[in-house]
């Protein structure tokens, strides 16, 4: 603890003159269609967007998706879509979780300026599982679409969520000559559902 | 070595050189696309340059209630002085834990302090995640670029370092095919692994929080499977409130990369249930910094990369020209602020341009900075005596007119008649790789005074 002192009393002796902290209150931009502004720009970073009118629409597009009706480790978190046969609850270590190959998870809310979709880590057993699933379909409820990042602050309040993430289409590297590739070490593709009802049935 | 002689190495293959330079203009063109497309980019870089300020006026408090915050959420805090007392930390966490295998998400600040050669020589294996800094951690080298590692490489090369390290096929170049191989062995690592250990973006001191952004998913990959959680940051990477977050992710990966925001922004608040997360907190010279009107701003930095990706010597020198965790514009202001001795010759490694001021999300003063590095280098007499002398004669030519006149109707003379060899030679560096312009016939000063003759003005 020597050192906590040390860096704060060097801190203290260093003090630049007080500057007030800006105000954050902004005409921030908005869009005319946030849901067609993200659906674009969720394509543009190697996702999909599908708009459904409830679950079972879900559900019907998912058996279309050969990634999902090929996978033979599927998984669903997501209240009222009982697919799959991972149930994580009944996981007890996360490493159990390497060989899914599809994951259908619920996502909170997504904002338009950037395709992110909030994920709140605490509504699954295991976090890992947005990460380690070979392919992610999000569920989110198309009400719940926010223009920009500061209105997706707006509605946050932490800690409330221990942990949580925005997540922005399929996982992605460029490190090798700047080529984009998608899939580096989390999700291969991303389907962000958009669905008017969450209701199960 | 000076900067100037190890990009002599590197321009010696002309070709790569400029392959090089197109790789990151690419990435600046990207970015002004995704700048330009906001109609707030100025306010929100302003903005956050006003959010670091005032954060660091009160950056004692600040650190407190950060700490207060996030002990509170069941996170362990940590203070480093230095990087050998923060290696030592994270040693001792791991030791503590019987860990024996780490993995690593991108973190400039390990980097910053050798926590990986430390941590080998303690018989503890540490695997970079990231891909290229997995690639550069393979070659057993630095990395060139701060968020592009491996920006150097060609992708034969990188092949070829896969073919011998991880089995792919000889001669294989494709990026897909390269990049899928990585990620089934770093899937091993990821699995194999008893402790993750990243780099903090953001910490929030309102909340106790602390936020990782990637492209790959390996910070999250690589704390949602081991218990244990060890995240390392320097003092400056701290903002006040949650909200601040909105400004700041806006800008950061749209200025790095062009992208909209990165693919994943984890929030992490105290540990995961059952699981353990310390945060060290280090400074190794950041309050050395806050302590100077003239360098402060530089602790606003995000590590964007956005000032390499637009420096004209960057992109035709290489990261690795620099010798220095960080290379680029901001790389030359931080490591001369560490060791004046040892990176002299960075602040003059700048054309004084000013492009990195203008992308700079943060607004740091970039150029003026680098300017005043060099007149406090001079004064520290740290200048290498020729450029002491030359800077000594162009003084005293510049303060007399009838000098510079002179000079100026001598220099023209010259470039036009004397034979090639004594202008193109090893004491003309202006002369290396290019042609001089024709001189002109006439100094502007003659230029001027005939053009306001002609006017009818004198």
């Amino acid at each position: 603890m020597a050192s906590r002192e040390h860096i704060l009393s060097a801190i203290r002796k260093r003090l630049p003159e007080s500057q007030p902290a800006p105000s954050l209150e902004q005409a921030w931009t908005t869009y005319a269609d946030p849901t067609q502004q993200f659906a674009d720009v969720l394509h543009g970073v190697g996702g999909l967007c599908v708009r459904c009118r409830n679950l079972g629409e879900v559900r019907a597009h998912l058996a279309s998706v050969p990634e999902f009706s090929q996978g033979t480790r599927i998984c669903s978190a997501v209240p009222g879509i009982s697919l799959g046969n991972v149930i994580l609850e009944k996981i007890d270590d996360p490493h159990d979780l390497a060989d899914v190959d599809y994951a259908v998870l619920p996502g909170e809310f997504a904002v338009a300026e950037n395709a992110a979709v909030w994920v709140d880590g605490s509504r699954v057993s295991h976090q890992a599982i947005y990460f380690i699933a070979q392919h992610v379909a999000l569920v989110v409820p198309a009400a719940e679409v926010v223009h920009n990042l500061h209105q997706a602050y707006a509605r946050l309040s932490f800690p409330d969520s221990g942990y949580g993430v925005f997540i922005s289409g399929p996982s992605k590297t460029a490190d090798i000559e700047q080529s984009l590739v998608i899939g580096a070490h989390g999700a291969r593709s991303q389907i962000v559902y958009l669905v008017d009802e969450m209701s199960a049935n | 070595m000076e900067h100037a002689s190890l990009a002599a190495d590197f321009v010696k293959n002309d070709e790569r050189a400029h392959w090089h330079d197109r790789s990151l203009w690419f990435v600046r063109s990207k970015r002004d696309k995704c700048a330009h497309a906001l109609p707030e980019w100025e306010l929100l870089r302003e903005t956050a340059s006003q959010i670091k300020l005032h954060l660091m006026s009160q950056l004692d408090r600040y650190l407190e209630e950060f700490e207060r915050n996030a002990t509170r959420l069941g996170a362990v805090v940590h203070w480093a002085s230095d990087a050998a007392e923060h290696n030592q930390i994270v040693h001792d966490i791991l030791l503590s834990h019987g860990v024996r295998k780490v993995v690593k998400s991108k973190s400039m600040l390990t980097e910053e302090c050798h926590l990986n050669p430390f941590l080998e020589r303690h018989g503890i294996e540490v695997i970079d995640t990231d891909l290229g800094e997995r690639i550069v951690q393979l070659r057993d080298e630095g990395p060139s670029h701060i968020v592009m590692p491996a920006i150097h490489l060609k992708k034969e090369e990188i092949g070829e370092l896969f073919h011998e390290h991880l089995g792919t096929e000889a001669g294989a170049t494709d990026p897909q095919y390269l990049t899928e191989a990585a990620r089934q062995h770093l899937r091993e690592k990821f699995l194999g692994a008893d402790a993750g250990l990243t780099g903090v973006n953001f910490a929030v001191a309102e909340t106790g929080g602390i936020v990782v952004c990637t492209n790959e998913g390996n910070a999250d990959l690589g704390t949602s499977l081991p218990r244990l959680h060890i995240a390392c940051m320097g003092i400056e990477k701290l903002i006040p409130r949650a909200a601040d977050l909105g400004v700041f992710l806006r800008l950061l990966a749209r200025s790095a990369t062009g992208q909209p925001i990165t693919t994943y922004s984890s929030h992490f608040h105290g540990p995961r249930e059952g699981g353990e997360l310390h945060i060290v907190l280090v400074d190794n010279g950041r309050t050395d910094l806050l302590g100077s009107d003239e360098f402060r701003r530089s602790l606003n930095c995000i590590r964007c990369g956005a000032c390499m990706n637009t420096c004209p010597v960057y992109r035709r020198s290489g990261g690795h020209s620099y010798e220095a965790t960080v290379p680029g514009p901001i790389g030359s202001i931080l490591a001369p602020a560490r060791d004046a001795g040892h990176y002299h010759s960075l602040p003059f490694a700048c054309s004084l341009c000013g492009s990195c001021t203008d992308v700079c999300p943060v607004k740091i003063d970039l150029h003026h900075q680098l300017l005043t590095w060099r007149k406090e280098l001079a004064l520290r007499k740290l200048v290498p005596w020729r450029k002491r002398v030359a800077m000594k004669l162009a003084a005293g030519v510049l303060k007399r007119t009838w000098l510079y006149a002179l000079a100026g109707r001598f220099g023209r003379a010259m470039l036009r008649w004397m034979p090639r060899f004594l202008i193109y030679h090893r004491g003309n560096p202006w002369g290396k790789q290019r042609e001089l312009p024709p001189a002109p016939k006439r100094a502007f000063r003659q230029l001027y005074r005939q053009e306001r003759k002609r006017r009818g003005q004198s």
